[in-house]
């Protein structure tokens, strides 16, 4: 912070210490608002689950099914699908992030790391209804036609490949997988990038004198000093392809019921309360999709103080606890 | 060669142990460019397809009619109360996000006692997390129920959203204003109000705009806070902000469910509308971004 006088010359103005009083105020306030809207969200949220809550208890996170006609109401399935779908976009996304953030700094001819950095920064920018879109009409169709047959017949032994590919039109877990690794790349790469080009020349220098190849280079330096932060940036990663609502209730199917197999449909606990914004019968199922609103709520903040307390940790270590 | 001493051209041999660890790092370089690659396909995939499908919608009469339905479930017209409503939305999210931010970052960095600040930061931290159909089933509840839908309620929520990306950039551009300028300031006399507003906003001015470009092209596209707050509409063009709207985002999203080919053909158009707006917005964010380095550092 900078030096502030703490003694003022009795003269001063009156106009003046209204004015610093009048900032400060302001500013307090729009600050402090911040604080007071993500409590405002929290409690409004748990407040209009509070009908689900006392009907169902804790039970409707273990609870699968979701029946508007009998007025019951469960999540299980849907935390079961986002889980999935979520778990299947990480698994791709982290190495394919990881490897665009090595080709950007450690690869790439000048010229060709700005373009593509630019370009790997656009696809974080296309919005997700698009991409949605995208994923109905022109990856449904591939996925049906193509990917899945030919999953079918090299890994058809495994269960989670064995479903009938032509049964939805290409929706289900895998396509929404795919979209949700569309999404959840750039922004793993960016984190990734910023990580990879502050390790220290010198660390690099070290390593390449003693006649390390450039893979060894970046596994044992790049890589390890950047393991905690590479950690939270996956973290993030995951907390988007968690929340995503409007892409996965376009190309999942928006069915109850887990199914045995990737090409089968699904649904996730963001999905489903997208997929029910006009059509809900009763303060019960209105009541149950903030439920599923809360739960997404908790994931979203265990996710985000798990990607700062890996960050603080690793920067204690780094410190010597300074 | 041969007065070379053999055990220093052992060193430039290629035996097994070296060739494997040449493979190797042959092998990830590989991999590391396939992925760049891949994503750089994506992303042309994704935008040839938006562009290739929109284009035969992508006439004069597409931008200035609204949509309108023939008797056999055909989509006709356009989308102008779809761009209109958009505009409604992006500009009061902006209005009323861009203050709070810009008030908040100069909290946090110039005037909060440090425990506060990080309190503060925390928070828009969160939010910036949220899942953004949470934020908009919260304005459903805060405001919907009660006073039902309009472009007023889609707006806050889209503000919530753009919040913490408006506070974050200023907050980064505050951070790099040097604080001999500060000190000057203060040195000069000048009351802590007069240093914040003659002296430290000016210079910040491009990360305020970096972080507002940013936003809009970030709620520009948003979806899902929209369902809630904004979704039922009529398909004439509304200039009030009372009312609920149509928008772009939602639009597409409709148009893409619907088993009409025409209503396919007309998503795929607004969404090149959408993108071309969005990515030539998300330039302009970038451009401001360089500028604003740029004159602080340089």
């Amino acid at each position: 912070m900078s030096v502030v006088p703490t003694e003022f010359p009795a003269g001063r103005r009156f106009g003046d210490r209204i004015g610093d009083r009048v900032l400060y105020g302001l500013t307090a306030a729009a600050g402090l608002g911040a604080v007071a809207l993500i409590i405002g969200i929290a409690y409004k949220v748990f407040d209009g689950s509070s009908l689900a809550f006392s009907k169902f208890g804790f039970g409707f996170i273990v609870d699968e099914v979701w029946n508007p006609v009998k007025n019951q109401f469960g999540a299980l399935d849907l935390i079961w699908g986002t889980a999935v779908t979520s778990f299947i976009a990480i698994l791709f996304a982290a190495p394919l992030a990881i490897g665009i953030a090595l080709y950007l700094t450690e690869l790439a001819p000048r010229v060709l790391r700005d373009a593509i950095g630019a370009l790997v920064e656009m696809l974080a920018a296309i919005p997700s209804v698009i991409l949605g879109l995208w994923g109905i009409l022109v990856l449904g169709p591939f996925m049906q036609h193509d990917l899945e047959p030919f999953l079918k017949s090299f890994l058809g032994w495994l269960p989670i490949f064995s479903g009938d590919t032509n049964a939805n039109g290409g929706k289900g877990i895998l396509t929404a997988s795919i979209i949700l690794t569309i999404m959840a790349v750039p922004i793993i790469a960016s984190v990734a990038r910023e990580l990879f080009a502050s390790v220290p020349a010198d660390l690099k220098d070290g390593a390449r004198a003693l006649g390390a190849t450039r893979w060894e280079v970046v596994r044992g330096v790049v890589l390890h000093a950047t393991r905690p932060g590479l950690a939270a940036a996956v973290i993030l990663g995951l907390g988007r392809a968690l929340g995503e609502a409007i892409a996965v209730t376009q190309v999942i199917g928006s069915v109850t019921q887990i199914p045995n197999s990737l090409f089968g449909t699904g649904d996730t606990l963001a999905s489903r309360i997208a997929a029910q914004y006009q059509g809900y019968g009763s303060n019960l199922q209105a009541s149950s999709l903030f439920y599923l609103a809360a739960i997404l709520l908790v994931f979203s903040l265990v996710v985000n103080f798990g990607a700062q307390l890996i960050v603080r940790r690793f920067e204690f270590q780094n410190t010597g606890g300074s | 060669m041969t007065d070379v001493d053999p055990r220093a051209q052992q060193l430039f041999l290629t035996d097994g142990r070296v060739r494997r660890r040449r493979i190797v790092n042959r092998v990830m370089e590989g991999l590391a460019t396939v992925a760049s690659a891949t994503a750089v396909a994506v992303l042309v995939i994704v935008v040839v397809s938006v562009v290739r499908n929109g284009w035969p919608a992508l006439n004069a009469n597409f931008f200035t009619t609204s949509p309108s339905f023939s008797a056999f479930g055909e989509s006709q017209g356009g989308i102008l109360s779809s761009i209109v409503g958009s505009v409604i939305l992006v500009a009061f999210a902006t209005l009323f996000a861009v203050p709070v931010g810009v008030l908040g970052a100069i909290f946090v960095s110039e005037l909060a006692p440090r425990r506060l600040a990080n309190v503060v930061r925390l928070a828009l931290d969160v939010i910036n997390g949220l899942p953004t159909i949470v934020t908009g089933i919260f304005v459903f509840s805060a405001l919907v129920l009660a006073q039902g839908q309009s472009a007023l309620a889609g707006s806050l929520a889209l503000a919530i959203i753009a919040l913490p990306l408006i506070a974050r950039s200023t907050q980064e551009v505050l951070r790099l204003v040097p604080s001999s300028y500060r000190e000057a300031g203060l040195a000069l006399g000048a009351p802590r109000w007069r240093t914040v507003v003659g002296i430290i906003l000016p210079t910040s001015l491009g990360g305020i705009l970096t972080g507002t470009t940013l936003a809009v092209a970030r709620v520009a596209g948003e979806t899902a806070p929209l369902l809630f707050t904004t979704s039922l509409a009529a398909t004439t063009v509304t200039w009030d902000p009372t009312q609920p709207v149509q928008s772009m985002p939602l639009t597409i999203f409709q148009y893409a469910e619907q088993p009409d080919p025409s209503f396919h053909t007309k998503a795929w158009a607004t969404g090149a509308v959408l993108l071309f707006f969005v990515l030539l917005v998300s330039l302009a964010s970038k451009f401001f971004l360089a500028r604003a380095r740029r004159k602080l550092s340089g």
